[in-house]
């Protein structure tokens, strides 16, 4: 059984490049300031490949996929 | 100077008597020595304690020091204590009050916490005092574990966790993305256990004393007792030391106050009809500051200078703390001026609710909180600056704020 993944943005590498919101819409729209705003929802099982496709095309990547933390 | 009076609430318990600073022979003389117990009788009296740390997170003691033991363990590495007393927040005292007046206290602490998680290198962090930390130092001869002071820029964020575990290997005194976390890869990527100075002198007394000792202040859910910083118009900050569950009112005069600032600026304001209410409690305290605002001054020009200093001191390394910031100080500058406001108040709340959670470290969070308590606390003032007047007649700056230009 896979452990369940969220979305997790390095904040201090971020420079709201937005294309994480370009591969996942459904999960992630750009503030005012063009810095992703994410919905922290579980990464659906189908969208796991996008998501790590927007994780690997980050140009700095800030962006990751980690497991969900319990509690 | 800043003037203790512990005895005011209730027997001193950290700070030596007479605001005079204790030597080592007058610090066993009154505690007595040292306690060298075994670390899993002193880890299982820390639980029975329920010690919580005093930085301002107010995380349990004992879970804490077992992780960091656990994460020694798992990764075969030595862990690093680092004890903090940055002490950032300018309206704070209590830690630099302490390490003046009862080094050796923290400095046991910091040994008993070393011993217990099986640390290799121990480091007290501070802004201020190195020459006097390193003298009282080179007379504990019989310490196991050298300690080595390290002198910290002056900054708002300086002392938070990741902040320092940075600035000790070398690198800039900086939040950084914390994953994993301290506890598991801090100081030269070992995991460090940061604690703040009045937890270790905590830490010290219930090595010696006992769990049950430590319970006799407070109250059942939150045992002991914490430094407090008062601040009281006209007179100089006291660091005060009062149980949990002490009545505000008991700590500062309420009569003729307005509102007052606890847990410091990434803390809250309370209206003092509701403050008159309260008890000392952890879950707001922070690291102990409270502020009281007389009834002749504006709470809103208060919070508006406390913002301005806290957007210049964010890192400047996560943008929506980069961005959102400057704006809030500003739009809060519009609203602490009597005159038309705009959308000042729609974009306070809509700013506050884009930096909160999104960033490093807790700064935006901090300031998004201090944000909301102030447009709740004095909301009747906002309106009267909307009709362009304002109910202050004394508009002379109160709150402690650095480098104000």
């Amino acid at each position: 059984m896979s452990t369940a993944q969220h979305i997790d943005i390095d904040w201090t590498a971020c420079q709201g490049h937005g294309l994480c919101a370009d591969y996942l819409p459904e999960h992630i729209v750009l503030d005012e300031w063009g810095y992703p705003l994410v919905d922290g929802a579980p990464v659906p099982v189908g969208t796991v490949r996008r998501a790590r496709r927007a994780a690997a095309d980050c140009p700095v990547l800030a962006l990751a996929l980690i497991p969900v933390r319990a509690g | 100077m800043t003037a203790t009076f512990p005895d005011l609430h209730m027997p001193p318990r950290l700070l030596a008597p007479g605001a005079t600073p204790a030597d080592l022979a007058t610090h066993h003389q009154r505690y007595g020595p040292p306690a060298h117990g075994d670390p899993e009788i002193l880890l299982r009296t820390v639980a029975e304690s329920g010690l919580t740390g005093r930085g301002g997170a107010g995380f349990p003691t004992y879970r804490k020091l077992v992780s960091v033991a656990q994460a020694g363990r798992r990764t075969g590495r030595a862990p690093v204590v680092v004890a903090n007393g940055a002490e950032g927040e300018p309206a704070s005292r209590k830690d630099r009050t302490l390490l003046r007046l009862s080094p050796h206290l923290v400095l046991d602490g910091l040994q008993l916490a070393a011993r217990t998680v099986g640390a290799g290198e121990a480091y007290l962090a501070v802004e201020d005092g190195v020459i006097w930390l390193e003298s009282a130092l080179a007379r504990r001869t019989a310490d196991p574990l050298p300690v080595k002071v390290v002198r910290l820029p002056k900054s708002f964020l300086s002392g938070q966790a990741a902040a320092l575990a940075r600035y000790v290997s070398g690198g800039a005194a900086l939040p950084t993305h914390q994953r994993p976390p301290v506890r598991e890869r801090g100081v030269h990527r070992a995991p460090t256990l940061v604690q703040n100075v009045e937890t270790l002198a905590h830490l010290a007394l219930v090595a010696r004393y006992g769990a049950d000792w430590y319970r006799t202040a407070g109250t059942p859910a939150q045992p002991g007792s914490a430094l407090c910083t008062v601040h009281v118009p006209g007179r100089e900050p006291r660091v005060v030391e009062a149980p949990y569950g002490l009545p505000l009112g008991r700590l500062l005069p309420l009569e003729g106050a307005r509102a007052v600032l606890v847990g410091g600026y990434h803390g809250t304001w309370i209206p003092a009809p509701e403050a008159a209410e309260l008890a000392l409690d952890a879950s707001y305290l922070g690291a102990g500051v409270l502020a009281a605002l007389p009834v002749d001054r504006c709470g809103l020009a208060e919070t508006a200078r406390v913002l301005r200093y806290l957007a210049l001191q964010s890192a400047g390394q996560c943008g929506p703390c980069l961005n959102g910031l400057p704006r809030i100080a500003g739009a809060f500058r519009t609203l602490a001026a009597p005159g038309p406001q705009g959308t000042v108040r729609a974009d306070l709340a809509r700013w506050s609710g884009l930096v909160e959670g999104r960033g490093a470290c807790h700064h935006p969070d901090g300031t998004a909180r201090l944000v909301r308590s102030a447009l709740t606390t004095f909301a009747a003032e906002v309106d009267a600056h909307a009709r362009g007047h304002c109910t202050a007649t004394d508009h002379t700056p109160l709150l402690p704020v650095p480098e104000e230009g």
